[in-house]
């Protein structure tokens, strides 16, 4: 729906909340205080932890309070808030200027250093912090560098735009990750119905060294990490391994542009793309957003939302989370923003299983998602443990598929924290 | 309304997929074969057909709303396709009071003593039909011969003088039994010129169906294939071993309910294994068992034995089959 | 034919009888040596298995009992003092009463006092919608509503009212097992001592939120003013986590701290509808009314600075709470009187 729509630089709020907990990990430090006054790029809170990320102040302003503020779920999370300036000044050393830099100077050192410093994450949803994904271990062999062209998720276009607006930079920033990682190849996965991307790249990256763009078979979840994987080079991660168990990292293309920005110009990741999306909006939009930016703003510029607006999902339809207020701030793993109306919004009641398969046949990880319901429900972890809980990626198709429309995600997941709890507790034992 | 946010678990999205359109699906892919039937028993075959739909979806409700006192689902489907299926499996000529009997084997016995749709073991129709023949074996057994135009409405059944003069044996009956009657051509048999229960006659309607259902992806081609496979092999050595003896395979393949069972039966949801290796297992037991029913006992019908025992079999096949799961072993 | 048969009775005889002696011997050698006490005690014990006990069923408690012979700190939830008297004798051990438990539920969210800001569509499981968001009111800490515990309860004693949408403790059927504890993903529920006549006083809230947010989602939130805590003589009220908690062993249900509450948190059951002016005098009035303003002041000098203040008002509140202190003997005495 709005893959037409070029991306458009969002202005800059008045107030912006910066929660901390952007990524997947231990909450960062925070470094400033109330009163305190801040340039855009200035580090705020420092990571803490193996698996953490730095964050920067997206905005130029006063530091209004560091509190606890209300998150996605309705649970709360600490955060500064900033007044915002609208006259920016940027922090010293950043090249806010449009060139490409195509030269990579740092070496493969300085590239992690700068990625970790400039607290770039996955920015494909899981905001998995990149600096640690570059860390190879020793003794693992990694021979490719995967890069994420396959939109996650049905509706989201952000990902599809950048590749198509952002192209340059997006190759340099796949040779500065190859260098840190010390690979001759990198492989774009891109998906076969986005032909125009396909091609836009082909053409760029003939002009780079080791990089090729495959069109992938269009059906979900192609983005996940493991299925892409399979698709491009025909490997299977075992349960419970990682990507580099089979010689492979995998980026999403934003990361690969943030890693650009973070490495080339020097620029903290303190803005990032995303689709705002839903078929009863005015319009739909690409936008370019700073993080901390209100959601309601970003509804604002689409023309408000409808009257019968039925749920406000941030990320995409198969695994975005619901809003219970639009007065949260885009953070670095908003990918989107989906408005659903009222008759989507609702679930239809849940029936009894009638043992169709749709579910086992329909789950890329191979699981039996009917039983694993039921292992859930019941709190069974040991057996669900044995038919794979764990394995579960949480891609929503057995709940899509289900013609009972029976909650079986909801169950596994929660099974899922059962039983991962369960495995903690015997680890610790 | 202030609150106009709804709150749920991901996915936010649902397929169009639910129950009515699954079991919708299976009711018009039957449709050739009732068309078949009607054409070929006339009104006594839709008599049948409306008593036992009628019957199954009475008693449905009367077991969900006075009984269970749950929610009533008659209109889901299910209790449509126990009908239509139940109805396939009798003679024309059968008493509607058996009929009705069979009904309340099939949806109460079968179907509703274990909780419903989705908790019942067995394949209802399939309970109800064996219930029939075991309790009512003349009747069961008795088969019109088709294109025979009789009353549309009759409680006793038939007249004992007229059912002889118009009833002949079905051409499994003259295998196993040795009864007299010429064997018809294999053509009739697939077009369902022949005598037989009101949906196994006409072979071709029911593959028809089957297609249908293939291609709008209601069933998979698991349990179907390795049940003609199986059974197509099994009964070739047999026929390999002695022509003479044994009927030759093609032979099997399209008399009596075996494509009916094959289809319609055998692929049933709630009885079927889950994964794709426990219903290929499934379906070969199933094959084997029919044509040995068929064979060495003296039923002449052994499909719906085969799949009632398979039947038994499934939760044992579905906790002995796991799916592949990813990255359990690495392609070379 | 008479040979067939009596071939049949003698050899089906003799097998029977073979059988018989291997097994008995087998049993004798086999035998598990049991106290038989074990036995007794177990036909004593309710065999509802419920686990309130913290055994795994009735029969592993009845073997803790006779392995121990200590019924001080075993106790049966669903059988009461009324087992203990039966089993004691039998353990050769004197019966030991103890008070009476029953749960309560520590969140008054009802939809009026917390009302719901978002529609909830998932499963019918607190666990789960537990792990997805805070609550259709907001409150991360407040009941969900979705009948978790009323699932758990094997003894009828729960029930959700359908007006308020939280869940109800049937009094007399609660035997203090401890099942809908576990069951709460949020630890609302809590097991407290029965009181003389069911009389209880508790704070119906577990929000730990500072007193701004905790407002905003439910009318009847403990803020954590602290003011109950100043205005108890027992020093029973600990404000933890911007949280009064009133410890049911120290408490002596004075009822001095409910009137106090600016939300209305606390909770009085089963109590006489209060007077509207003390009979004491006048004198104590006043200490309260002052004790009342400095409370204010602090209270919101405790919500505009956070956690540094508070440690504060704990630095201070032994002052106020010597003067109460003296008064204790006055008012402990009072209900009683009252009840007698």
């Amino acid at each position: 729906m709005s893959a037409g729509e070029p991306i458009v630089s969002f202005p800059l709020p008045k107030q912006g909340v910066i929660p901390v907990t952007q990524h997947l990990g231990a909450p960062a430090k925070v470094l400033v205080k109330r009163g305190d006054t801040v340039k855009t790029g200035q580090l705020i809170a420092q990571t803490a932890g193996f698996i953490s990320a730095n964050v920067h102040s997206p905005f130029t302003g006063k530091v209004k309070k560091v509190d606890q503020t209300t998150d996605a779920s309705g649970y709360k999370r600490q955060a500064v808030i900033i007044d915002v300036d609208p006259q920016e000044q940027w922090e010293e050393g950043i090249d806010t200027s449009h060139d490409l830099l195509r030269e990579i100077t740092a070496d493969a050192k300085e590239i992690v250093e700068k990625i970790k410093a400039n607290g770039v994450v996955g920015l494909g949803g899981a905001t998995f912090p990149s600096h640690v994904k570059l860390m190879v271990p020793e003794g693992k062999d990694i021979r490719y560098l995967i890069i994420n062209g396959v939109e996650c998720e049905p509706y989201l276009t952000n990902d599809h735009r950048l590749m198509l607006e952002k192209a340059d930079e997006m190759m340099v920033g796949i040779q500065v990750l190859m260098k840190g990682l010390h690979v001759k190849k990198a492989i774009i996965g891109v998906e076969a119905n986005k032909m125009d991307a396909i091609k836009h790249l082909k053409d760029k990256a003939s002009h780079y060294e080791g990089i090729t763009v495959e069109p992938l078979k269009v059906k979900y979840p192609q983005g996940g990490e493991k299925q892409l994987i399979k698709a491009l080079i025909n490997r299977e991660v075992p349960s419970g391994k990682l990507p580099l168990d089979v010689g492979c990292v995998v980026n999403n293309v934003a990361t690969a542009f943030a890693v650009y920005e973070a490495v080339q110009k020097n620029k903290p990741l303190i803005d990032r793309v995303l689709t705002v999306t839903g078929k009863k909006l005015l319009k739909t939009a690409n936008l370019k957003v700073r993080i901390g930016t209100p959601v309601s703003q970003l509804l604002d510029h689409v023309g408000g939302l409808p009257e019968d607006t039925g749920k406000i999902v941030s990320g995409g339809p198969m695994t975005g989370k619901a809003l219970t207020t639009t007065e949260v701030p885009v953070v670095k793993g908003t990918a989107g923003i989906l408005v659903m109306d009222r008759e989507e919004a609702w679930k239809a009641t849940p029936r009894p299983c009638i043992r169709c398969a749709k579910c086992t046949q329909v789950c890329p990880q191979g699981l039996e998602p009917y039983l694993l319901h039921q292992y859930g429900e019941m709190k069974r972890t040991e057996e669900a443990e044995y038919d794979g809980i764990m394995d579960c990626i949480e891609c929503g198709s057995c709940n899509y598929t289900c013609p009972s429309a029976r909650p079986l995600l909801e169950y596994i997941r929660y099974g899922k924290a059962e039983t991962g709890q369960m495995i903690r507790n015997r680890k610790s034992n | 309304m202030k609150n106009t946010l709804t709150i749920s678990g991901s996915p936010h999205v649902h397929g169009s997929w639910t129950i009515e359109k699954a079991m919708y699906g299976v009711v018009l892919a039957m449709v050739p074969a009732m068309l078949v039937s009607f054409y070929m028993f006339g009104l006594g075959a839709v008599r049948v057909m409306l008593m036992s739909i009628v019957a199954c979806m009475v008693f449905e409700y009367v077991i969900q709303r006075y009984i269970i006192k749950g929610p009533v689902t008659i209109m889901d489907g299910s209790a449509l396709v126990t009908g239509i299926l139940l109805a396939f499996n009798l003679p024309t000529s059968i008493p509607s009071w058996m009929i009705i009997t069979g009904a309340l084997v099939a949806i109460g016995m079968g179907k509703m003593s274990f909780g419903g749709l989705g908790k019942n073991p067995f394949n209802p129709a399939l309970v109800g039909r064996v219930f029939m023949l075991i309790s009512f074996p003349a009747a069961m057994t008795t088969w019109p011969k088709p294109i025979v135009s009789r009353p549309f409405f009759s409680f006793q059944g038939l007249d004992e003088k007229v059912l002889d003069s118009i009833t002949g044996p079905t051409p499994l009956g003259m295998l196993t039994d040795g009864a007299d009657g010429t064997m018809p051509e294999y053509v009739n048999m697939l077009m369902g010129s022949m005598a037989g229960s009101l949906g196994e006659i006409s072979a071709l309607a029911l593959i028809i169906g089957g297609v249908y259902m293939l291609a709008r992806k209601i069933i998979t081609w698991h349990i179907p294939v390795a049940y003609l496979l199986s059974s197509f092999v099994f009964a070739g050595i047999l026929w390999a071993v002695d022509p003479t003896q044994y009927a030759d395979p093609m032979f099997h393949m399209i008399t009596g309910g075996l494509i009916l069972g094959v289809f319609f039966m055998a692929t049933d949801y709630v009885t079927s294994p889950m994964s794709a290796k426990g219903q290929i297992i499934f379906g070969v037991g199933a094959g084997v068992l029919t044509i040995l029913i068929r064979v060495f006992t003296p039923y002449p019908e052994g499909v719906s034995f085969a799949i009632l025992l398979m039947n038994a079999f499934t939760p044992l096949i579905n906790s002995a089959t796991k799916p592949k799961r990813f990255g359990e072993k690495q392609p070379a | 034919m008479d040979q067939v048969i009596l071939s049949a009775v003698v050899s089906l005889g003799a097998i029977g009888g073979t059988a018989a002696i291997i097994l008995y011997f087998v049993a004798r050698q086999f035998k598990v040596i049991e106290d038989p006490r074990i036995d007794l005690v177990d036909d004593k014990l309710p065999a509802a298995n419920c686990g309130g006990c913290g055994y795994a069923g009735c029969r592993a408690f009845a073997e803790a009992l006779v392995k121990t012979g200590d019924l001080d700190n075993l106790y049966c939830p669903v059988g009461g003092n009324d087992l203990v008297a039966e089993i004691a004798p039998i353990l050769g051990v004197e019966a030991s009463e103890k008070a009476p438990q029953v749960a309560v539920l520590r969140c008054n969210g009802t939809r009026e006092h917390a009302v719901p800001k978002v529609n909830y569509d998932g499963p019918r499981s607190c666990a789960w919608a537990h792990s997805l968001f805070a609550g259709e009111a907001g409150c991360p800490n407040g009941c969900l509503g979705l009948n978790d515990c009323v699932r758990s309860c094997d003894f009828h004693a729960m029930y959700t009212d359908k007006d308020t949408g939280l869940p109800v403790v049937v009094e007399e059927n609660c035997v203090a097992c401890g099942a809908c504890v576990d069951a709460c993903p949020r630890s609302i529920i809590e097991i407290r001592p029965q009181g003389k006549k069911s009389r209880r006083i508790y704070v119906t809230c577990v929000n730990t939120e500072k007193g701004a947010p905790a407002k905003k989602s439910c009318q009847v939130a403990c803020i954590g003013c602290g003011k109950c805590v100043k205005e108890c003589p027992f020093e029973a009220i600990t404000l933890q986590n911007n949280l009064a908690y009133i410890d049911p062993h120290k408490c002596k249900l004075c009822r001095k701290c409910a009137p106090v509450c600016p939300t209305g948190c606390i909770l009085e059951l089963n109590f006489p509808p209060r007077k509207v002016k003390p009979k004491t005098g006048k004198t104590p009035d006043q200490k309260v009314g002052k004790e009342r303003n400095t409370t204010e002041d602090d209270s919101k000098a405790a919500e505009s600075q956070s956690a540094k203040s508070q440690s504060q008002n704990s630095d201070n509140s032994p002052k106020p709470d010597d003067k109460p202190g003296k008064r204790a003997s006055d008012s402990d005495s009072a209900p009683e009187n009252t009840e007698k």
